[in-house]
């Protein structure tokens, strides 16, 4: 009897309104306000790189005050991070990963609704701390995301804002991360093994795991420098027995491993794309799962290669030169086996693999500059200069931006039952590369010829690669306003989508999210299915 | 689904709630943690850091031992940090020292200001494979300085360099840089 | 305009990728600095190692990737192999991969061990200098000698040659001599970088470091500051003039016996004139006082306050001596007292009495600053 009523009650479809949003539950509408909240603030994070390239046009101050400048650079890079990649990450892992395990929701609804709610309290933080030192809130942030004191003990109101936003930040990814394991571990389907999982089921359990463990100590960094700021502590502070460098320490123990919380969803979406578009299943599976756990278990013992310069001894450079080049091995074992995935296929260019074909040429490439960084003397030459920011860029936007852009072409016909117009997709994947590429390949000579990172202004010896690098940011920026009307174009109509959307996916990654309409229902797999 | 199962699945939820929770708390108070222990592998490895250089050295700690056959060089150099208004210089720029044989070197400490300013001196020392060589047994170091508005002080450092110092390091230097323990000044900026 | 026909070049060049593996367009800016010294000369070779590595694997996998897509699209009759996967290669064909990237991987270690070796070998230095970032100038110290030269920018317009490239006082070396440099920072992190002739170390106030270099090609070589240290991290340039070691010498013995003379000079008992000391008043506190104060005086309310019209630069006069020689408590007002000489500080707040419209009308004169310390 009680069994016939919740039934029935799971039936009635979404509730309608707001309340549908604010109070939902349900893990494919806290996906979409994921989405869409990355979304927004990729335009925003996005707008402030603008910016940025329009001061760096050319030399003399163009448009922003130095100060102003050094915060957008700091703000660029946090809502990048924190609110661009990571939310679009976790807003991909509620979508697809009860489909794909075959759970009828996350392990914890409720708690999954917080940790989004959460985000945009923090997001206008986040910008608020851009706004107060234009009214009295003192100093700007202008460290770079990076925050090291003694700079940021000179910052205003701003930094504090900056420092509650990453323990707000910080507490929503925690839940989240616990959230998707707690799914990953509980909630799947009989016979769905840990060996037979999805390869994005698994790049988000290593990703929930490192987020797990390193993201607290970051919120430790950055309150410990909250209380160096207003309560008289000297952590970071020589004159009181502290230290500058263990902030250092602390953050990049953070900051090595949140690279790959950045990269590993996108490596399991290309083990999504690559097999479909093959038509043929994903070589190397194992050495995959087990190559992401070298990553994971390498990533957290290497931080100290942002901080060549900090005067370490010969044996402690030479152990993380060492281990910083050692990470090529499971890189270089994940190019592989998607090359391999490719070889004796039978390929099709649709977008999602137009996307992640770039993301192995430019990956790769962004891999070698990686390990050029990684060996010593030289780097006392790149560091801190603009050689980094185009490698970081080029790891960063093929190897996390662009497989979120093939996660969502992939994907976007199965959640809203329609067929993107493929014209456009590939247009727009030939805009943003073409780009993107013109920005920041040149970065690597500028910075090559000297020029230092976070600086508003330059000698005109730079100007030729800075006036490349301010067109390609353009044409790259300007490319997301198809993005965005590809996206609502599709939303709002077109081609019927089948169940199994692509012809290849039957084949390349039989999954269970394909066995479910197009659009799914609001509620799926109410009863478990049986994996063979 | 029946209610068993729903009981059993909401206890595996606990427990693996439960072990992501105490991994998380675990690492933010090992972010703390952090602290003591880079001082700890700091003075246990000997690498530079501001806490392993601010040590007094225990005299059981220096080798008795002399080493005749060689002598290094050490020189003085002195750092007035960001805005306090005191005058600071070694008085002797650089001694020749025995390893093993204990030193003393003098340095000139005035505040120009109108008001009383407590200050702490950071030793840092170069290269940085001699530090864990270099033992101060007395120094202005260790605790820290009051001087009164307009006075003058000329302060002590006692030190012994390892005979086990490394051979190939001929010249040690030792650089203070005296900061106002009222770190408002530099929290203000240049501006 | 040989500077144009440069620009013309390089632009010419950027398209070739191939040009990264050239030494030969060093020169054009596509490559790092050309090395001046054997440290980055070693540096450099490194460099060009990593460098020509990172262009054929990327080559290797675009040209593999590129064959792969045409040879087995599906346009032109592919069939997919469902088994591949599972046959021998699929199975062991991982291990080929640890084997490849470590030989690659150990073959950059051992090259990039020597190196680091060499650049943290302790060489008897004939020549110790402190080089000392504060925000936002460089202070260089021949410890030696006891010569002290400061580094300020010099400031440009944003097309000509030397903008943010230029500074005051140069810093000078002498060539083919040992250098040791000693870094270290008054305030902030700062992060002093002349990639022609050394490598970079981080400057942590509190911290002390040391790099070294022997300089073999005469010239003179830029650089700029690469750690941010907030608003004027782009505005704090780094000149070095590499000079025959004879003329090194000179240079010291007249850089001393300027000191000297303007040391002698400001503990003399002259009267100086208005005119004079208005001169030297200005140029001191656009050097010193602007950064706050603001060149029109008109300071940045409310942390700095106006000097214009102001009570204290209007008041008493040994007031005004006051608060510029001990600073003011509880406020960003440094002491000047411990860097300024009396006949600086004299100039500089005779420049503030009577300059932007205030009429204070009186002279200070060394002498009264000397009372007044």
């Amino acid at each position: 009897m009680s069994d016939a009523i919740t039934h029935e009650a799971h039936h009635h479809g979404p509730p309608t309104g707001a309340k549908r949003w604010l109070y939902s539950t349900n893990h494919k509408d806290i996906g979409t306000m994921y989405l869409i909240f990355a979304l927004i603030m990729l335009f925003i994070g996005g707008a402030m790189a603008m910016v940025i390239r329009a001061e760096l046009w050319m030399p003399g101050l163009q448009l922003v005050q130095p100060d102003f400048f050094n915060n957008l650079v700091t703000n660029h890079a946090l809502i990048m991070v924190f609110a661009v990649v990571m939310p679009a990450g976790v807003g991909l892992a509620n979508w697809m990963i009860p489909l794909m395990i075959g759970a009828p929701d996350m392990a914890m609804p409720r708690m999954n609704n917080m940790s989004f709610w959460l985000l945009p309290p923090a997001a206008c933080m986040l910008i608020l701390s851009m706004i107060v030192p234009f009214f009295g809130g003192g100093q700007t942030v202008n460290t770079g995301w990076t925050l090291y004191p003694p700079l940021s003990i000179q910052s205003g109101m701003g930094m504090d804002l900056l420092i509650f936003t990453i323990h707000i930040l910080g507490v929503s990814s925690i839940m989240g991360s616990i959230n998707i394991i707690t799914t990953i571990i509980n909630m799947r389907a009989p016979g769905m093994t840990m060996m037979k999982l999805p390869m994005f089921v698994w790049s988000w359990f290593y990703t929930a795991l490192l987020l797990i463990v390193v993201m607290p100590i970051f919120a430790g960094g950055v309150t410990m420098l909250l209380f160096d700021r207003h309560f008289g502590t000297s952590f970071f502070d020589a004159a009181g027995g502290g230290d500058p460098v263990l902030f250092q320490h602390i953050f990049w123990f953070f900051g090595h491993p949140e690279v790959y919380v950045l990269l590993l969803p996108s490596i399991g979406v290309l083990g999504m794309v690559i097999p479909t578009f093959a038509r043929k299943p994903l070589f190397g599976y194992k050495s995959l799962v087990y190559g992401m756990a070298a990553l994971y278990g390498l990533g957290l013992i290497v931080w100290a290669h942002h901080q060549y310069t900090i005067g370490m001894s010969i044996e402690t450079t030479t152990y993380f030169m060492i281990g910083t080049i050692l990470i090529s091995i499971p890189v270089g074992l994940m190019i592989f086996n998607f090359i391999f995935t490719l070889w004796r296929g039978s390929i099709t260019f649709e977008t999602p693999m137009l996307f992640a074909l770039g993301i192995i040429v430019m990956f790769s490439f962004a891999g070698t500059t990686g390990v050029m960084l990684a060996v010593v003397p030289a780097d006392l030459q790149y560091h801190d200069t603009y050689f980094v920011v185009a490698h970081f860029h080029y790891a960063l936007i093929p190897g996390s931006l662009f497989g979120l852009y093939a996660a969502v072409f992939f994907w976007l016909p199965k959640w809203t039952g329609h067929m993107y117009n493929e014209r456009l997709g590939k247009i727009f994947f030939w805009w943003t590369t073409i780009g993107f590429n013109l920005t920041f390949f040149p970065q690597h000579f500028s910075g090559l010829a000297g020029m230092p990172r976070r600086i508003v202004d330059y000698n005109m010896i730079f100007t030729e690669f800075n006036v490349m690098s301010s067109v390609g940011a353009f044409i790259f920026g300007l490319s997301h306003l198809l993005f965005l009307y590809i996206i609502i174009k599709t939303i709002k109509g077109g081609e019927k989508a089948t169940d199994e959307v692509w012809e290849g996916s039957s084949i390349g990654c039989a999954g269970l999210e394909w066995t479910v309409p197009s659009p799914p229902p609001f509620h799926t797999f109410e009863t478990a299915p049986q994996v063979k | 689904m029946t209610t068993e199962t729903r009981h059993e699945k909401s206890i595996g939820h606990r427990t693996t709630i439960k072990w992501l929770l105490v991994m998380a708390v675990g690492m933010f108070g090992f972010g703390f943690a952090l602290v003591p222990l880079y001082n700890l592998l700091c003075s246990v490895t000997g690498w530079n850091s501001i806490a392993t250089n601010t040590v007094q050295a225990s005299a059981d700690e220096i080798s008795q031992e002399i080493d005749l056959t060689r002598t290094v060089t050490v020189t003085f150099d002195g750092t007035i940090n960001g805005g306090l208004p005191w005058e600071f210089k070694p008085l002797v720029r650089k001694i020749v020292v025995t390893p093993g044989i204990s030193y003393e070197a003098n340095f000139y400490v005035k505040n120009y200001s109108d008001r009383e300013i407590v200050g702490q001196a950071i030793p840092g020392i170069t290269p940085w494979q001699g530090t864990e060589h270099f033992h101060k047994t007395e120094c202005f170091c260790f605790t820290q300085q009051t001087l009164a508005a307009g006075e003058s002080q000329i302060m002590p450092l006692r030190f012994t360099i390892g005979a086990d110092l490394p051979k190939d390091i001929k010249v040690l230097t030792l650089s203070y840089t005296f900061m106002d323990t009222d770190r408002s000044v530099l929290r203000a900026g240049p501006g | 305009m040989h500077l144009k026909r440069d620009s013309k070049l390089r632009l010419a060049t950027i398209g070739g990728v191939f040009a990264l593996s050239n030494p030969a367009y060093a020169e054009y800016g596509l490559n790092l600095v050309e090395p001046a010294s054997e440290l980055t000369a070693n540096v450099f070779d490194l460099h060009m190692l990593t460098t020509k590595l990172a262009f054929y694997i990327t080559v290797v996998v675009t040209v593999f990737v590129a064959f792969i897509l045409v040879r087995y699209r599906r346009s032109s009759g592919a069939e997919a192999d469902q088994e591949m996967h599972t046959n021998k290669f699929g199975v062991y064909s991982w291990l080929l991969v640890p084997l490849i990237v470590l030989g690659i991987d150990l073959s950059l270690v051992g090259p990039a061990n020597d190196t680091l070796k060499q650049v943290e070998q302790h060489v008897d230095a004939e020549l110790t200098v402190k080089v000392t970032g504060s925000q936002w100038k460089w202070t260089y110290d021949y410890l030696d000698n006891g010569v002290r030269v400061v580094s300020n920018l010099q400031e440009h317009e944003a097309d000509e040659v030397g903008y943010l490239r230029s500074v005051d006082n140069h810093f000078v070396l002498p060539v083919d001599t040992n250098i040791r440099f000693l870094h270290t920072a008054t305030d902030v992190l700062h992060a002093w970088w002349v990639p022609a002739i050394a490598i970079k170390k981080d400057s942590i106030p509190g911290y002390i470091h040391e790099t070294s270099t022997r300089v073999t090609k005469e010239g003179t070589y830029y650089g700029q500051c690469a750690e941010n240290c907030g608003k004027g991290h782009a505005y704090m340039p780094i000149v070095v003039d590499v000079i025959s070691k004879e003329k090194f010498s000179e240079w010291v013995v007249a850089r001393t016996a300027d000191a000297n003379a303007a040391a002698a000079e400001a503990s003399a008992d002259k009267v100086w004139s208005k005119e004079d000391l208005m001169a030297r008043g200005e140029e001191l506190y656009v050097k010193n006082c602007a950064a706050c104060h603001q060149v029109n005086g008109a300071g940045l309310p409310p942390v700095f306050p106006a000097l214009k019209g102001s009570a204290i630069a209007l008041g008493a006069v040994a007031e005004h001596l006051d608060v510029v020689i001990k600073g003011k408590a509880g406020t960003a007002m440094a002491a000047w007292g411990a860097q300024l000489n009396d006949l600086e500080v004299a100039a500089i707040v005779t420049y503030e009495r009577n300059a932007w419209g205030n009429d204070a009308g009186d002279l200070v004169q060394p002498a009264d600053v000397k009372s007044a310390r």
